[in-house]
């Protein structure tokens, strides 16, 4: 316990720590879990041997995320006077070659770089090779990459609870007016102005206030929230400490969901060394003013991101939602004023705070000020994170920084928002990112969970996904939410296998809006948007599915079937019959491969194997285009 | 199926028995206060040592926090993260989120099922595989994800599965084979 150092004190000792490190060689890697899944603790240890048999005594840091995914293992090698060097896709077979070249030596190993590294004047990192970074606009990510999660002195050396710092000097009624200025709205995905709800917070007369950061980000396909608290945790925790002394509370919570081990795990490590420095605890940096944080692990519920959910949730009941007046600012955590924000919603205070109001205003549109965050992910070529400024319109986040659609496939579709958000074609993709125009537009901001669609994605069969989802989820309080929302799946599984009838789309139709307005929160409210969106702007894809018994993009098993074209296959090849699993494969050596019908599972299995050159399986749609002896599986079994 | 469970689980390296738990139980129990909103953490902790959650000590929490064995079955079988049958030695996650599903995810549970034998939710009768599917794991970028015994395999197809497998099947009937030999001596 240092209570008695003066933030000045903490500040300079982090400032001294970080320039040493900046003297000499060093050596990050990203090992957020992303980094983890594509190898990157292999190439931790590779690197850690490889250094001390070389005997060279160089720090390896290990950073969280930098947005980069599709660059895992990512590493980066930073030294005195030249630029620092970030490499992809790095393999312990490839850590020898940069040790020896870049670490040991002075060759940058440009065959295996990916560009370089620049910390610019505190807007955070850039590698200008990459066109992606002139787009991008970091506030949240801002450290996000090149500082150690788990040393606070790397966050406070750049800068951090700089803004807690000012906070304590300021009233709170001053903190409220900037926030008011900067025009922030809550990044959970309503986009409620973030001032109204601390302002209702404060003004609320109860002796008992809490804080409380939802970290329970459900939608599947979506991980900012994740990568924030795995790579930069303790923008978060100042953001939070800084909202109990504007509303006057001591308690704080932060829900993170237990799929999330390692962000539990590093917030809480930022957590203790935070309590060490006194920057939580009592008396924060001299004031009369104390404040302390607890873990709230969540049990898995999607339903528990709705806020009175997530209050119930922690109480230690099922997490189902309430009806609101009250609201949480009013009556929350045990009937006490709670204010309830998202991870980012935190992460964006300390720097409003500092940089004033204005500034964050200047960044964005008209009526959605500052930054987005996005997760791209999909059929897109780079895949990862993006911040960039609101406004900037689809088509640059998809083309420009997430690098077009994979493998030379045609874009069909971009799905905003998860399981609440609805799916955008090709002629939306000019429309601007802000909270207003992706509502107009039948979508919402939601998580920010963004996943492109190509020509191979069958958009009844995504909507149908959706819909099993929120299905799967709802917590079964509101009937038109629990069987509402089951009839349009069955519906739609209807539709995928062939059997639905033309007048079910306006049945659909119906039963979304009963969903909408029965249901009491936002997961029955938007569950009908994958529905209505994707008949909206794909309505001919519904239709082929139930006039023509097609699936145009030959993904519904009960409408497609795997063929082989006689004149393609090579006799003499076998591929196909050795890996088939259900041995719906016949053919002698030198003779044409022919599937059985009733045998075949459709597993795709001879359409991976099929050897490139000969490209034989094809997959066809309706069944109907079967030539007629292999629909009855006669020429198979001849 | 659940009592063979129980009897072939004893003979499986590192399962517990049934003292072992009732001590995990009492020990967990001693480190809470009796407050309700100790209900989650401690489902989660119990779990945590135990691999799933006991019928048994489902009771004892209720008894312990003073409220209903019904609420506290409710809470827990509300929740995604709570399991009532142990799991298997080699745990299989099928991701069947979004990027995932869109990449094929579906085919991938198809493989494992088959590979296994075994339905989602099932655990293999000799306690070594067990199968699962869960919504995200947040590694989109290598979809579709299979996870096995906490192993992330990224960019799975179904013939891969089958590949992916055999390590695991070869480890365990070696396993099997031991703790049987070893039992009879």
């Amino acid at each position: 316990m240092l209570p008695e150092m003066t933030y000045e004190e903490i500040s300079n000792k982090a400032k001294s720590e970080w320039e040493a490190l900046q003297s000499g060689v060093y050596i990050l890697i990203g090992t957020a879990t992303c980094g983890r899944a594509a190898g990157a603790l292999d190439v931790l240890d590779a690197l850690g041997k490889e250094l001390a048999r070389r005997e060279l005594e160089v720090p390896i840091i290990k950073v969280g995320c930098t947005g980069l995914c599709h660059a895992d293992p990512f590493v980066a090698i930073s030294k005195p006077g030249s630029l620092r060097v970030a490499y992809a896709n790095v393999t312990p077979e490839t850590v020898s070659r940069l040790v020896e070249g870049y670490v040991a030596g002075d060759d940058p190993c440009l065959e295996l770089a990916l560009g370089t590294l620049e910390v610019g004047a505190g807007e955070g990192i850039s590698v200008p090779e990459l066109p992606r970074f002139e787009r991008e606009v970091r506030l949240i990510l801002r450290h996000c990459g090149y500082i150690d999660p788990e040393n606070i002195n790397h966050y406070i050396a750049n800068g951090g609870y700089g803004g807690l710092k000012k906070a304590l000097e300021m009233s709170p009624e001053k903190i409220i007016k900037e926030l008011k200025k900067s025009g922030l709205r809550g990044r959970g995905g309503a986009g409620f102005p973030t001032h109204r709800k601390w302002e209702v917070c404060r003004g609320a007369g109860a002796r008992q206030k809490y804080v409380m950061c939802n970290a329970d980000e459900g939608d599947p396909g979506a991980f900012m929230d994740r990568v924030v608290l795995e790579s930069d945790p303790h923008q978060v925790i100042e953001g939070m400490i800084i909202a109990g002394y504007v509303i006057g509370a001591e308690q704080g919570y932060i829900y993170v969901r237990s799929e999330y081990p390692l962000a539990i795990e590093r917030t809480q490590i930022a957590l203790e060394q935070a309590r060490e420095l006194g920057f939580l605890g009592h008396h924060i940096l001299g004031a009369d003013f104390g404040f302390d944080i607890e873990i709230a692990a969540g049990a898995g519920a999607f339903v528990s991101g709705e806020e009175t959910a997530l209050i119930a949730a922690v109480e230690g009941k099922m997490s189902t939602p309430r009806p609101r007046p009250p609201y949480p600012a009013e009556s929350g955590l045990w009937g006490k004023p709670t204010l309830l924000n998202n991870v980012k919603t935190f992460g964006y205070v300390p720097l409003i705070v500092e940089r004033g109001g204005d500034w964050f205003a200047s960044i964005g549109t008209e009526e959605s000020k500052g930054t987005a965050m996005f997760t791209l992910a999909g059929k897109v070529a780079n895949s990862g994170l993006a911040e960039v400024p609101m406004g900037t319109t689809l088509r640059e986040l998809v083309y420009d920084i997430g690098g077009g659609i994979a493998k030379d496939k045609q874009f069909k579709a971009v799905q905003i928002g998860g399981p609440s958000g609805g799916c955008l074609p090709e002629s939306l993709l000019n429309i601007p990112i802000d909270y207003d125009s992706l509502r107009e537009a039948g979508s919402m901001m939601g998580s920010g969970g963004m996943i492109i669609m190509d020509e191979d994605n069958c958009m009844v069969d995504a909507a149908r996904f959706f819909l099993d989802f929120s299905t799967k989820e709802s917590c079964g309080k509101c009937t038109v939410c629990r069987l509402g929302t089951l009839q349009m799946l069955r519906i739609l599984e209807d539709i995928t296998a062939g059997r639905g009838k033309i007048e079910n789309i306006d049945l659909l139709l119906a039963l979304a809006e009963d969903v909408k307005i029965g249901s009491l929160c936002g997961l029955g409210r938007t569950a009908p948007n994958p529905v209505l969106t994707t008949l909206r702007y794909f309505r001919e894809e519904y239709e082929a599915h139930i006039v023509e018994k097609r699936c145009p993009a030959r993904v519904c098993p009960e409408l497609t079937v795997y063929y082989i074209l006689p004149e393609k296959c090579d006799r003499a090849c076998e591929h196909c019959i050795l890996t088939c699993p259900t041995e719906a494969i016949k053919g002698e050596k030198g003779e044409v491969k022919m599937i059985d019908q009733e045998k075949c599972s459709k597993c795709g299995t001879c359409l991976e194997v099929c050897p490139p050159e000969y490209n034989a399986v094809v997959k066809l749609s309706p069944v109907s285009l079967l030539p007629s002896s292999d629909l009855s599986g006669e020429r198979a079994k001849k | 199926m659940l009592s063979n469970l129980k009897d072939s689980l004893e003979s499986v390296e590192g399962m517990i028995t049934e003292g072992q738990s009732d001590r995990a139980l009492a020990e967990i129990l001693g480190h809470y206060k009796k407050d309700k909103k100790n209900l989650i953490p401690l489902l989660q902790e119990v779990q945590t040592k135990l691999g799933y959650l006991p019928r048994k000590a489902l009771q004892e929490i209720a008894d312990f926090l003073k409220i209903s064995d019904v609420e506290v079955w409710g809470v827990a079988t509300f929740y995604n993260q709570f399991r009532f049958v142990p799991l298997g030695k080699y745990h299989s996650v099928v991701c069947m989120g979004t990027a995932c599903h869109l990449a094929g995810g579906r085919l991938i549970l198809e493989a494992l099922e088959r590979e296994l034998n075994l339905k989602v939710g099932e655990t293999a009768d000799d306690g070594s595989f067990s199968l699962e599917r869960v919504a995200c794991i947040g590694c989109c970028m290598l979809a579709p994800v299979v996870v096995i015994k906490d192993k992330i395999h990224p960019k799975m197809t179904p013939f891969r599965v089958e590949e992916a497998l055999i390590p695991y099947k070869q480890e365990s009937r070696g396993k099997l084979k031991e703790g049987k030999s070893g039992s009879q001596s």
